[in-house]
């Protein structure tokens, strides 16, 4: 035999038993083929900046035939539908602080002598935190309308104004900056606590402290605690330094803000001790934090508008942490909404943590067996 | 669900088990283990790896749920009482399991307070470990750059801050040098002293032999037990050593031979067990076999706990093990 072949045969060698080891690593090998799989899936599902169905409100100051047409032309354009309607245009705000509606089309007394005079007929007034939403609807800025009974064909420029909120230079920064504060903390919060909670068990330090009176809710709050002080130091990071760099403005309370990521971050160290009871090596529980962590940043509405994605990726999306504390994030630092608007999300998220721990709990118990 | 007689001698033993046992699945790790073990007594597991030391050890600690059997550690009824027993236990893993990336001391502070010991006495508490197990000079260094047999004093510093009545030891010697294993045990005997009972597995057969007590385990049931002096004296078989050439083939000839319990060569001889019926083995050899050993030295001698050990597991334990 000579140099080469031999080197081959060890090359060989080296191959046979990577695969044989990779064959064995049950979780790796499924990584193998659920990784492209649920990729090209999320992404397929999620990358879709052709806004559709955009939740809007409606003020009709005017209560007209016409005006009712207008409203039923716009609904065919399937940009938008009109799921509310609001006595006033104050109340029309007040919703879209909320984050209700992404905008309300707000159609004015005068709307017939306007219609004949050529001039904007409506104003919409806009969300504009969200610059993928705020161009859609304002590509509808200039969509043709005539009632049939114009004099002459229509010469105006917009049919409608546009009073756009929280965002008027439609920066992508601002609707980022804060939709990131739940990637980051997804990413830390679920990687730290797995992995801090499976390199006890790896290294054995575990089977040393089930022998000592400590009870296993004292560990698990031991170990999660101080990564609470990391998740609002890492926040802090983030808003402060895009407020200064990226003129991201903070329009809510502090003291709102705190406690919605305090929320989140309890929901996300639940899941990282989740993640801890079926991760058996820090490896494993490093893959399966990707795995939640792609679709936090690819369905939550970090990226892409959750409006785009269809029905069983918005599902999907309804389940992550991230979804709910993206929406929660955006209204308070941008529209300066308190937790009372957002009690839908802020409860799904205590819900989560509370159901969580349980489980996580039940699931790690003090004995071996 | 207790055994009436088990209440009454409930203060006699540190340890009592009654028909202990553990099944994984189909395997039986752990089969219907008897044990009473004396207050202030170190008594030793011996054991082939697999034997079910570790799991009896579990058992006892109430880390694991027995299928069958009643327990009694310090009096309490376990694993219904496994919480309070463990402000009363040391444990020592097999692998080291405290923490590397802490400092000695700072891993010796943790332990205290996960065991609330009382933060005054503490400082001084720690001192007193730190010197008698001579870890003073590391004391601020990290744990995971000490040596084998430092990190074995670190680790038993550590079992035995809290001054357990009981201290179970997994295995541990397996992973230190024998000067640094004779050392651990001299501190073994002075806690011993000081009225911890001790439990301890091992496979080395010189560990076993300092046992005040001593059982010897193979696939999860106890083969023999008794002080190591007492299982020596009531082996059951007698010990010759037969010198000269060819111990390979003396070796083969012998152990097809019925009377022939086991043979081992060590070094220029051959030791071999011959079944106690047979009263004085010189001469059975010397009429019955003249032609295997003519022209070799033939000596009796007094049995080791590695013939007790031999007797009593692998394919002769069914011949007949020493009693207990």
């Amino acid at each position: 035999m000579n140099a080469l072949s031999q080197s081959l045969q060890r090359i060989g060698a080296i191959i046979f038993k990577e695969l044989r080891q990779l064959i064995r690593d049950r979780p790796t090998f499924g990584m193998v083929v659920m990784v492209p799989l649920i990729q090209l899936l999320l992404f397929g599902f999620a990358i879709n900046t052709n806004v559709r169905d955009l939740p809007v409100g409606l003020v009709d100051l005017s209560h007209t035939q016409t005006a009712r047409a207008l409203v039923s032309d716009l609904g065919a354009t399937q940009v938008v539908r009109f799921t509310q309607t609001y006595q006033t245009p104050a109340l029309a705000e007040e919703a879209i602080r909320r984050g209700h509606v992404h905008a309300v089309l707000v159609i004015p007394e005068d709307f017939g002598q306007r219609l004949q005079d050529q001039r904007a007929i409506a104003q919409w007034l806009i969300d504009g935190s969200d610059t993928m939403v705020g161009n859609a609807l304002l590509a509808l800025q200039q969509m043709p309308f005539a009632s049939g009974f114009e004099a002459q064909p229509s010469s105006r420029k917009n049919t409608f104004e546009v009073a756009l909120f929280f965002n008027p230079e439609r920066r992508s920064a601002i609707n980022i900056v804060p939709g990131l504060v739940a990637i980051v903390l997804t990413m830390t919060m679920v990687m730290f606590t797995s992995a801090a909670l499976v390199r006890e068990r790896e290294r054995g330090n575990l089977e040393l402290l089930i022998t000592t009176p400590v009870r296993s809710s004292e560990i698990m709050i031991g170990k999660i605690v101080p990564y609470v002080f990391v998740g609002l130091i890492q926040m802090t990071i983030i808003l402060g330094l895009g407020h200064v760099i990226f003129a991201v403005p903070i329009n809510g309370r502090l003291d709102q803000l705190v406690l919605g990521v305090f929320a989140f971050i309890s929901a996300s160290l639940t899941l990282g001790l989740l993640v801890s009871t079926i991760a058996k090596t820090q490896l494993q529980a490093m893959q399966l934090t990707v795995f939640l962590l792609i679709p936090s940043i690819l369905l939550s509405g970090f990226m892409f508008p959750y409006e785009g994605m269809p029905e069983a990726a918005q599902w999907i999306a309804e389940a992550l942490p991230a979804t709910h504390f993206i929406r929660m994030v955006r209204a308070i630092v941008l529209r300066g909404a308190t937790l009372e608007d957002l009690q839908p999300d802020l409860w799904w998220l205590i819900g989560f943590t509370v159901i969580g721990v349980i489980a996580a709990a039940s699931r790690f118990k003090k004995r071996l067996d | 669900m207790t055994d009436p007689a088990m209440r009454d001698t409930a203060n006699q033993w540190a340890i009592e088990t009654r028909g202990m046992s553990r099944r994984f699945g189909d395997f039986v790790a752990v089969d219907q283990l008897d044990l009473c073990i004396p207050y202030k007594t170190i008594y030793g597991f011996l054991g082939p790896n697999g034997c079910g030391k570790s799991t009896s050890m579990r058992l006892i600690t109430g880390l694991l749920t027995p299928s069958a059997g009643d327990i009694r550690v310090l009096g309490m009824e376990i694993p219904a009482q496994a919480e309070l027993l463990r402000r009363r236990l040391g444990y020592m893993t097999q692998k080291f399991s405290l923490y590397d990336d802490l400092t000695v001391q700072e891993n010796l502070r943790f332990m205290a307070q996960i065991y609330n010991l009382d933060s005054r006495s503490v400082k001084q508490l720690i001192d007193s470990q730190l010197s008698r197990y001579q870890l003073n000079e590391r004391k601020t260094r990290l744990a995971g750059s000490l040596s084998g047999g430092q990190r074995q004093r670190l680790a038993l510093a550590a079992a035995t801050l809290h001054q357990p009545e009981l201290l179970i030891l997994d295995e541990p010697t397996s992973a230190v040098d024998p000067e640094n294993r004779r050392d651990f045990w001299e501190k073994l005997f002075d806690l011993c002293d000081g009225g911890t009972t001790i439990l301890v597995s091992t496979h080395y057969m010189d560990e076993a032999e300092r046992c005040h007590g001593l059982a010897i385990m193979e696939s999860g049931v106890k083969r023999a037990d008794g002080a190591p002096a007492q299982l020596m004296r009531e082996l059951g078989a007698r010990v010759v050593e037969i010198d000269g050439e060819n111990l390979r083939l003396l070796k083969q000839q012998l152990g097809e031979l019925p009377e022939v319990v086991s043979t081992a060569q060590q070094g220029t001889h051959l030791r071999v067990l011959i079944k106690e019926s047979i009263e004085d083995p010189e001469r059975w050899l010397r009429e019955v076999h003249p032609q295997l050993v003519h022209d070799r030295q033939i000596h009796a001698v007094r049995p080791s706990l590695e013939d007790v050990f031999v007797h009593c597991t692998g394919s002769h334990a069914s011949s007949g093990g020493a009693r207990q």
